[in-house]
């Protein structure tokens, strides 16, 4: 009976329905019995779209980059699935979702479904639930699906493992030189933007960006990340001309991957992920529930301050008790 | 564990430019623990509807102080009904006057608060008669 439910919904979403694919993707959020199971019965059908992160410093133009690039898509009508994140507070567990102003003249557009969600604590710079957000509107039959990061700094790279390209959103005067060598975030672009590229200061970003390109050995399926410059959005013509170069090299690295046979690397990447999220969900939540259901995790916390037992003790003797011993 | 979280959605319709009020509303609504989904001013009671169906929200907030709430507010509810959500809660804030009041509830405005109505009361509101999904 409840497989049935699941059932119909999956098949009212993959016929396009807004309103159920948004409460799937809220029931996912909330963690309500039963979303999952209708995830199961949409996952047959994703995994046609082409998926895009966009992540970079707040204030960066991530949104007005978004905007521009579905007016872009949608001139050859191109269907389009957007997924917003903002910041949770970790005071009172509120967010203001702000990213969906600059996308409003879409609001109208049937074939545009733009959907805000909060981080709820997750630490990537994404929500845990972007990862089904994105399979929900891949199923809808979504030619692409833009991925928004909240504003990041060096370090939240989990867009990587959700998305096939991935565009790093610079503006100029942001640091020095070192900032360009470090690990993390500079990573993971595919594409980068150097944005707001009519300040001062582009030149220097430009070229420290090149220098840090040249120090790689090599680059995986021979892809070096370009680097496009998109200037002052009031000046139509120039700024129309980057939004365009931009997805011309967004649309260049996914023909990369394919042609190179590395799309299946990433897919592989996703899944491995997911599969990592589902098996904690599935086998250590329901544990630590169970712990603290009972009292335990109390009791193993008045143990380490009262420095009768460590953390190791703790969780080997949990293991012990749940693990099967094969 | 299901962790429901109320979403709200405050809206600006109509040629009013004045947002400072739908700001600290967004905030308060952040305060309070709702995630609240702002969509800035001028927005058209279409935009506003189509938004609030693919945020899923459960309420929207409508702000006015231009004096066109007589049509601005009950259209949302209309175009809300039409787009088969019309179990989404509208409510209403802004100038207007006392004898408009009963105009909109017929319509199908939820709430009316005015200049003077504090910020807790809101909330308030909101925790009293709206059922989060």
């Amino acid at each position: 009976m409840k497989n049935d439910v699941s059932k119909e919904k999956a098949l009212k979403i993959r016929k396009g329905d807004i309103r159920s694919a948004t409460r799937l993707i809220r029931n996912i959020e909330n963690n309500v019995p039963g979303a999952k199971s209708t995830i199961k019965h949409l996952f047959p059908f994703t995994g046609k779209a082409h998926v895009i992160g966009l992540t970079g410093s707040p204030g960066a133009g991530k949104s007005t980059l978004i905007d521009s690039f579905i007016s872009r898509y949608r001139k050859n009508d191109t269907k389009i699935g957007a997924l917003l994140v903002d910041p949770t507070s970790p005071f009172t567990g509120g967010a203001i979702l702000g990213d969906r102003v600059r996308l409003q003249r879409h609001a109208e557009d049937p074939e545009v479904f733009v959907r805000s969600l909060a981080t709820r604590g997750a630490l990537g710079g994404l929500s845990k639930a972007a990862g089904d957000a994105i399979h929900v509107m891949d199923a809808m039959g979504k030619d692409v699906i833009l991925v928004e990061t909240v504003g990041t700094g060096q370090q939240e790279v989990e867009i990587m493992n959700h998305v096939h390209t991935v565009i790093v959103v610079l503006v100029p005067g942001m640091g020095d030189e070192v900032q360009a060598i470090k690990a993390g975030i500079l990573e993971v672009a595919d594409v980068f933007v150097i944005n707001k590229a009519n300040r001062d200061g582009t030149g220097k970003l430009y070229r420290e960006l090149m220098h840090m390109l040249d120090m790689a050995d090599s680059f995986p399926g021979g892809w070096r990340p370009p680097i496009i410059q998109i200037g002052d959005m009031f000046d139509k013509e120039g700024f129309g001309k980057g939004i365009a170069e931009a997805l011309e090299k967004v649309q260049g690295h996914y023909d990369n991957l394919v042609e190179k046979e590395l799309l299946g690397d990433r897919i592989r990447r996703k899944a491995l992920v997911e599969l990592n999220e589902a098996l904690q969900s599935s086998i250590l939540a329901p544990i630590l529930e169970q712990l603290i259901a009972d009292g335990k995790m109390d009791e193993m916390v008045d143990r380490l301050l009262a420095k009768e037992s460590d953390p190791y003790t703790c969780a080997e003797k949990v293991a012990e008790k749940y693990l099967k011993k094969p | 564990m299901a962790d429901r979280k109320l979403r709200i959605m405050v809206a600006k319709p109509g040629l009013d430019g004045h947002d400072r009020g739908a700001r600290v509303l967004a905030r308060c609504f952040r305060d309070a623990g709702f995630e609240v989904i702002y969509t800035g001013c001028h927005q058209t009671p279409e935009q506003i509807a189509a938004s609030a169906v693919q945020e899923d929200v459960d309420v929207v907030g409508l702000s006015c102080l231009s004096g066109a709430h007589r049509y601005l507010f009950p259209r949302v509810v209309e175009l809300l009904k039409a787009a088969d959500a019309g179990d989404i809660t509208v409510i209403g804030g802004g100038v207007i006057p006392d004898h408009d009041f009963e105009m909109l509830y017929d319509a199908g405005i939820k709430a009316v608060f005015t200049p003077g109505a504090s910020l807790d009361s809101i909330v308030q509101w909101i925790h009293d008669n709206v059922e989060i999904q």
